[in-house]
């Protein structure tokens, strides 16, 4: 097993944002996580890279405890994951974004990075990456000057460069219009291919019924279905969340 | 010696200890983005600690290792509030470290009070000695300044500058690379201090006040956030103008405010941002 989280709750104050979910996810799966507004996503997804501290609960990624890690150590286990907001580094280019995550083991320490120079292997590697997720061309561009859909894909770059063992993409296709959402999200596939294992954090319910061959639902910070796509997104409590179908049509 | 009169050489030397200092500051606030409104503080501990050394009959060599290391340490200790508050916040706090800095040396007996340390011994190598010696040091602290930057280091200071919280999601340990920034600046801000003391052989609480925290600033600021060679051209310039023309001491603060002023306003990059702009082609290489 890749990733267990085991009954994690996040409360902030008197609000319960993730009420006891439970899930795991093997090597070389492509799970999706979904859920309507407010449902709690993004919550769960930054107990997962640290952001936020669980009230409750344990993560283990690859058997580590990372519950009460900070972020940067979790990524340093093996975590990647791309932010729902685009944050490039706006002052250095696209490559050099890439290429400072690839070249990880070199900062891992200040004093050990003081005494290193060298970037080129780096940032053959971030050429690769940038070639992989399809923006070769912008690679010297300043990463202030290009559309989202472009930033989109330098996210999941910079997190592939770490070679994490588990990708984590919140909302990666947020934003983008049908037919880049369709792009991306069929980068995502050959990633998952190619032995990636990662977890997709979605709005897009379409590409996600069409990418991910497991997910998991989550509603009001509790966890309401899980299971291949058809059969989820057809028990009547997931139709309820997302169509708003209501307990009246329930009851009716 | 050098066919340089005793004027020259104090005006070269000042200039030397100005653009050690500049550049100490330029390691925090320039590579790290890390603003510190107190960097005279640390210039001040390295100051006194040298120039108590000194007197105390210790060698001078004692005196500047001990002044780089005192302020260091310091300077490692107030890094660790820049990990608990950041930007406007930090600029507050580093501002009452400075207040705090220039408050305790007045009050306390041991370090002169008001009155200051005076009599500080010379370095021994004689003024010009003592030039060539400062100059020495301002070509490794630019030697270092350069080195970190193309270092992974600095590309990590980088990542730092633009966005703390992104630079975690590619595993660098915010924390342990700002204090880093931190001890080395200040450590240096330490040595030019000492090499201060050594060289005016007179310090006061009031030589390491406000007023010299926004002047190194200003010199940061003005020469180009982060830039080596801004930074060092307008740490010389400006550390020249008041002693070369007397209107300039009299109206110094006016000087430095309205061209932090004018650089804000119209080249946030500075006079290295200036540069640029003038001679694109050479945009790229003082980039990397």
């Amino acid at each position: 097993m890749l990733l267990d989280v085991s009954a994690v709750t996040v409360r902030f104050g008197g609000v319960t944002a993730v009420n006891g979910v439970s899930f795991s996810l093997n090597k070389g799966e492509l799970l999706g996580f979904i859920g309507p507004n407010g449902a709690g996503k993004t919550t769960m997804m930054r107990a997962i890279t640290g952001v936020v501290t669980p009230t409750e609960g344990e993560i283990r990624l690859l058997g580590k405890n990372l519950t009460t890690l900070p972020v940067h150590q979790r990524v340093r286990l093996g975590l990647g994951f791309s932010q729902q907001l685009v944050k490039p580094f706006r002052n250095m280019t696209v490559l050099e974004n890439v290429a400072l995550a690839a070249g990880a083991r070199h900062t891992a320490s200040p004093f050990s990075a003081l005494f290193r120079i060298k970037r080129d292997r780096e940032k053959e590697q971030a050429a690769q990456l940038l070639a992989q997720v399809g923006i070769a061309d912008a690679a010297d561009a300043d990463p202030s000057n290009l559309p989202l859909g472009y930033l989109k894909r330098l996210e999941v770059a910079r997190a592939l460069a770490l070679k994490p063992s588990l990708l984590l993409l919140d909302e990666p296709l947020a934003g983008l219009n049908h037919a880049e959402a369709h792009k991306l999200a069929d980068m995502i596939v050959a990633l998952n291919r190619a032995g990636q294992s990662i977890i997709l954090i979605e709005h897009n319910l379409g590409e996600v019924m069409r990418i991910c061959s497991r997910l998991i639902v989550q509603d009001n910070g509790n966890k309401i279905g899980e299971g291949d796509p058809e059969t989820v997104m057809n028990t009547a409590v997931v139709r309820a969340a997302y169509l708003g179908e209501g307990n009246d049509h329930v009851a009716a | 010696m050098l066919g340089l009169g005793a004027y020259e050489i104090s005006v070269i030397t000042a200039m030397g200890i100005a653009v050690i200092f500049a550049l100490s500051l330029n390691l925090i606030t320039g590579f790290c983005g890390q603003i510190s409104l107190g960097h005279a503080a640390f210039y001040g501990i390295g100051a006194y600690t040298s120039a108590l050394l000194t007197k105390a009959g210790f060698p001078i060599g004692v005196g500047l290792l001990g002044a780089v290391i005192l302020a260091g340490l310091v300077g490692i200790v107030v890094g660790f509030a820049s990990l608990r508050v950041r930007h406007d916040f930090l600029a507050i706090t580093t501002m009452g470290v400075g207040f705090l800095f220039v408050g305790i040396t007045r009050q306390m007996d041991f370090v002169g009070g008001e009155m200051g340390v005076s009599g500080i011994p010379a370095s021994g190598f004689g003024k010009p000695g003592f030039m060539l010696f400062v100059m020495l040091c301002v070509v490794l602290t630019i030697l270092f300044s350069l080195h970190l930057k193309r270092s992974w280091m600095g590309y990590s200071f980088d990542a730092i500058a633009s966005d703390e919280d992104t630079a975690k999601v590619i595993g660098l340990d915010v924390s342990r690379y700002k204090l880093a920034a931190f001890a080395m600046g200040t450590a240096l801000a330490g040595l030019a201090g000492a090499l201060y003391a050594h060289n005016v052989r007179f310090i006061d609480p009031e030589s390491f006040g406000f007023v010299e925290s926004i002047t190194v600033l200003a010199m940061v600021v003005i020469g180009g956030i982060g830039s080596v060679p801004g930074v060092i051209f307008a740490a010389a310039l400006l550390s020249v103008l008041p002693l070369w023309i007397q209107f300039f001491d009299e109206y110094k603060l006016l000087l430095y405010g309205g061209l932090l002023f004018a650089m804000m306003r119209f080249s946030p990059g500075g006079m290295a941002g200036l540069a640029r702009r003038i001679i694109p082609s050479k945009a790229k290489g003082a980039r990397s």
